[in-house]
């Protein structure tokens, strides 16, 4: 486990990559809110993906069966991880494939970075993977003297404006058309300088900008969407072509994949290939998805290499509950329906996962350091609406990890925090029945706070939070219960009866 | 220890701390036929319909014989199309510029410079819009072919065509390269609205064979 | 039927108008209510600010003071609250076994399977739809997270808005989406709370509506606190009063007029309540 290191840079010394902001939510979520603009793009571009969704979903009769497939197909390949990745490594390595283990974000890269140097080439294309994103994969082959080109225009936009991703499937959601314009008009080269906002003609300078890389390179790096243990097959959705680009042209294809992106078998894509496009980009399919299996000889790559990586996907996998988070197939739907992301962004979650189910997978991976740790602050970026498992194609039940992840958090409490302390005298006083009156009574003289105005408008931190921008109503001058003791006496029931005694 | 003892060693640890209570049960209760029986005029009309939603270009010819005139028609442009080895000659007869087959392979520049790609496919599903090309079957080829070049031919025969996504599954087979592909090159990456036209082929015709 | 009454304890304490309203409805549809006076809080705030530990003896003597209750003959536990009763069915047994104590696991989902939300009372149980009540207002309603999601009432609380004389319902755009409160998060994350309520209010300002409604107290303290620092003349109301309210007089204000537990809502909103107090005075 490592310890943050607040106001440094992200990932250098990190072993994990980029699953650590270096500020908590709150900080950056305050500066994400002053920034209009990203509101305003989030807020529609989120709208637009929602109702695209909603209409694809609502196309499909059996969709809740096909989640609860998708939920238990994931469980039960939880329950044989590493019977399946053997099953996995054997297959793709009888194919020809050369499969690599990797415990973490540093040796992946470690490993990554020597095979490219291995080619001689000095720049590979990439299709966008958050396993990629995640190792800080670029940064790495930067340093190593290799150009690293993303193809995906949404990473292209990231790469090309020195930005950071915020979505896992638009990573440049929070840029709008007339940003997307500037930003290639000063980043790209040779761009025509007439070009417009238009999406279509923005797509066009992209398709210009990266032809000659995709005929000329020789190396492709890419991630994964499922890797079918069955028979070593890999697969890569995508829209734009950029993927089978990078995934059939170049001599050597290198792919990084998380450990949970197995499934057991072929006939398990016939349920994923329906709820990811569905729940990602709101089609009833995305337009490419290839599939290869290890080396076919005279189509595509002739040197294939497959790198596993752990990076604490077996800390999560450790948790009964949490292991849940293992299941996600990364299609957003849970980011784009959040109410919490869509006013904040991708940014302010730090870790390259964002969104409800960053909020519970991030601080599984890298774990909760202490109570200073940014991670800890993750899974209190919900109002714990419920939205995300609604969403989720698979089920995951984020509302429950997020509580459990709060209770970790808690746990990681080296020292008694003034929250802490409220927390254990409200329940003291709450398991008390006569101490809970005399808080009640005590509540009152919130009265005074109010005044003859009625409302308080002021309190002290933390409670300032709510008074900044909300009123609060004075107590009432009679708790229900002495409502009820005064129109019904001392009997705990409308008619007389017993009482039902003092509890335990 | 090897990263690979390691990584096993820690799962197969986390596998068993993090086990369920009861044992998962795998539940397929999902449909695993379409609503339109596999070849009928009812499912080519749907794919019909998905393909054109995803802005493909339909043409609908009753009968194999209709393909010659069909491909020449969307092809009337095109100076030069490239062909994977295995596909039939009749449906090029209609066509009267320069077809390139590939085999021996083209290089990839040579297949920049064709204007067109003409396959069959080996499954098309109705349900979302989309045909798979398999890279062993002698009338679709290896993948660069339906890739470089900016315009697309695919013809579909009514026997290929399934409702629904795991119809087409079952009758894949993974062991070669497969590609699924579901209208023309497209992007979401702006405003999460889809514009077609990026890195694959802008242009996709799409000649259906059958009722 | 006797029917305990769970309070809450920001009903109690803050918001006493909904379990006073609670209790008028059901004895004005010939139930007998029961109050446990040991009653204190269901331990949500506690469970979901992760102080799973902490709140175990607060969940055990909820579910030991609701466990009497039953032995006592009641038929069922009713709450005014979509997220109490969320805890109550989906939290509590969580908590005893994450303890490792399966005996109160047990009790707690004993007295889940009888604890309701108030519009699954009065639909689910006591088969009702229209409950007699009579409320002149354009009335808007925001389903809480916790009764849409967790618990599912669905429609439930609509059916019975619309079925009383008088009200006028209005849509409320987007209305599934948070309003931001979600206990401590209101306060841990105040900034991002905000900016979902600013959106609920605008949503809420748009419909036109007199009144918001909703079946949670805590949510409609938050609404109701942003309304109220706007001064938009809207107030919010629990679905509980207004299903109160008859011809004979408002809830609220037969409240006030029996001895000033209930003019909350009115002195909640400050003067923008004044629109309030044109009717049902008389009783």
């Amino acid at each position: 486990m490592t310890t943050v290191q607040l106001g440094m840079p992200t990932v250098a010394s990190d072993p994990h990559g980029h699953l650590r902001g270096t500020e908590s939510f709150p900080k950056a979520a305050h500066k994400a809110l002053a920034d209009t603009q990203l509101r305003r793009n989030l807020g529609h571009a989120t709208r637009t993906i929602r109702a695209k969704r909603a209409a694809v979903v609502g196309e499909v009769d059996d969709w809740e069966e096909l989640r609860r497939a998708g939920e238990s197909i994931k469980a039960d390949t939880m329950a044989r991880l590493p019977e399946l990745l053997v099953q996995l490594e054997e297959q793709v390595t009888a194919r020809g494939g050369h499969v690599h283990w990797a415990r973490d974000a540093e040796e992946a890269n470690r490993i990554v970075v020597d095979l490219v140097r291995g080619t001689g080439a000095d720049e590979v294309v990439k299709v966008k993977s958050m396993a990629t994103q995640e190792t800080g994969l670029n940064e790495a082959l930067e340093a190593a003297g290799v150009a690293a080109f993303e193809t995906d225009l949404a990473e292209l936009i990231v790469q090309l404006s020195h930005d950071r991703p915020s979505h896992f499937l638009v990573p440049a959601i929070h840029r709008n058309r007339a940003e997307i314009r500037e930003i290639f008009l000063r980043e790209m080269p040779g761009v025509d300088p007439a070009l417009t906002d238009e999406p279509r003609r923005l797509a066009m300078a992209a398709r210009a900008h990266l032809r000659r890389k995709f005929l000329t390179a020789k190396v492709g790096i890419s991630g994964v969407n499922f890797a079918v243990a069955e028979t070593g097959t890999l697969s890569v959705v995508e829209s734009e072509g950029n993927g089978r680009m990078c995934l059939t042209l170049p001599d050597t294809l290198i792919t990084v994949m998380g450990v949970e992106k197995v499934v057991p078998t072929w006939s398990d894509l016939e349920v994923f290939l329906q709820l990811l496009p569905r729940s990602s980009t709101g089609e009833r399919m995305n337009p490419y998805t290839s599939t290869w299996t290890g080396v076919t000889p005279g189509d595509g790559p002739q040197t294939f290499h497959l790198v596993l990586l752990d990076n604490g996907r077996s800390n999560v996998l450790a948790s009964p509950d949490g292991r849940q988070a293992l299941h996600c197939i990364r299609c957003s739907a849970c980011l784009n329906v959040c109410p919490v992301y869509e006013r904040t962004g991708g940014h302010a979650y730090g870790s390259i996962y964002p969104g409800p189910i960053g909020a519970v997978l991030s601080p599984q991976l890298t774990g909760i350091s202490g109570p200073d740790d940014v991670n800890a602050s993750l899974p209190y970026a919900s109002s714990l609406c419920g939205a995300c498992f609604d969403a989720c194609p698979v089920r995951i039940d984020i509302p429950h990890l997020l509580v459990q992840q709060r209770a970790e958090a808690v746990a990681a409490h080296t020292r008694p925090t003034a929250q802490d302390l409220t927390m254990q005298a409200m329940a003291i006083a709450m398991t008390t029945p006569a101490r809970f009156k005399f808080a009640e009574k005590a509540l009152g003289l919130g009265r005074v706070l109010a005044g003859r105005k009625g409302r308080i408008t002021g309190l002290p931190w933390p409670m300032s939070g709510w008074t900044n921008a909300r009123d609060l109503p004075a107590p009432p001058q009679e708790t229900f219960r002495q409502w009820w003791s005064r129109t019904h006496g001392d009997t705990q029931r409308s008619g007389a009866g017993p009482s039902t005694g003092e509890d335990a | 220890m090897t990263a690979r003892e390691e990584v096993l060693a820690r799962l197969r640890a986390a596998r068993e701390a993090g086990k369920p209570a009861s044992p998962v049960v795998v539940t397929r209760e999902f449909r695993t036929t379409g609503a339109l029986a596999p070849g009928s005029a009812e499912v080519l009309a749907r794919l019909d319909e998905t393909l054109t939603d995803y802005k493909a270009t339909v043409h609908r010819v009753d009968t194999e014989a209709g393909v010659a005139d069909a491909v020449a028609g969307v092809l009337s442009e095109a100076r030069s199309i490239v062909v994977p080895p295995g596909l039939p000659g009749e449906w090029l007869t209609g066509y009267g510029g320069e077809v390139r087959r590939d085999g021996p392979p083209l290089a990839v520049d040579e297949l920049d410079a064709v204007d067109a790609v003409i396959t069959g496919a080996v499954v098309a599903i109705a349900d979302t819009g989309t045909f798979v090309l398999a890279s062993a079957a002698s009338d679709q080829g290896r993948r660069a072919i339906t890739l470089v070049p900016d315009h697309h031919v695919c013809v579909i025969r009514a026997a290929d065509v399934v409702c629904s996504v795991p119809e087409a599954i079952a009758r894949l087979d993974p062991s070669s390269p497969l590609t699924f592909v579901s209208g023309p090159s497209a992007t979401s990456d702006i405003e999460l609205d889809r514009v077609e036209g990026v890195h694959g082929p802008r242009r996709l015709d799409v000649v259906l064979v059958g009722p | 039927m006797r029917i305990a009454v769970v309070a809450t304890c920001l009903g109690d304490a803050m918001f006493p108008q909904a379990p006073i309203a609670t209790v008028q409805l059901l004895e004005r549809l010939g139930h007998e209510v029961v109050f446990p006076a040991d009653q204190t809080c269901c331990g949500q705030m506690h469970v979901n600010t992760g102080y799973l530990d902490t709140a175990l003896p607060v969940v055990r003597h909820h579910v030991e003071v609701f466990a009497g209750a039953l032995d006592d003959g009641v038929d069922a536990i009713v709450a005014p609250s979509g997220s109490c009763v969320g805890c109550v069915r989906h939290q509590h047994a969580m908590v005893a076994r994450r303890a490792g104590d399966e005996g109160l696991a047990q009790a707690a989902e004993h007295g889940a399977a009888r604890t309701y939300e108030l519009s699954e009372l009065l639909v689910d149980v006591l088969g009702l739809t229209d409950v007699g009540a009579y409320y002149p207002h354009r009335v808007t309603y925001h389903p809480t997270c916790h009764s849409l999601r967790m618990l599912r009432v669905g429609d439930k609380p609509l059916q019975l808005l619309r079925h009383v004389r008088g009200l006028q319902l209005v849509e409320l755009p987007e209305a599934e989406v948070c309003c931001g409160f979600g206990g401590t998060f209101a306060v841990k994350n105040a900034e991002t709370s905000t900016a979902m309520l600013a959106d609920k209010m605008a949503n809420v300002l748009s419909s036109r509506a007199e009144v918001c409604t909703a079946g949670d107290s805590s949510c409609l303290m938050h609404i109701g606190g942003g309304l109220s620092r706007l001064r938009s003349g809207v107030r919010t109301v629990h679905l509980a009063e207004i299903l109160a309210s008859t011809d004979e007089g408002d809830a609220s204000v037969d409240a006030v007029v029996g001895g000033g537990a209930g003019s909350r809502s009115t002195q909640r909103t400050g003067e923008a309540a004044g629109a309030a107090h044109g009717h049902g005075v008389a009783r």
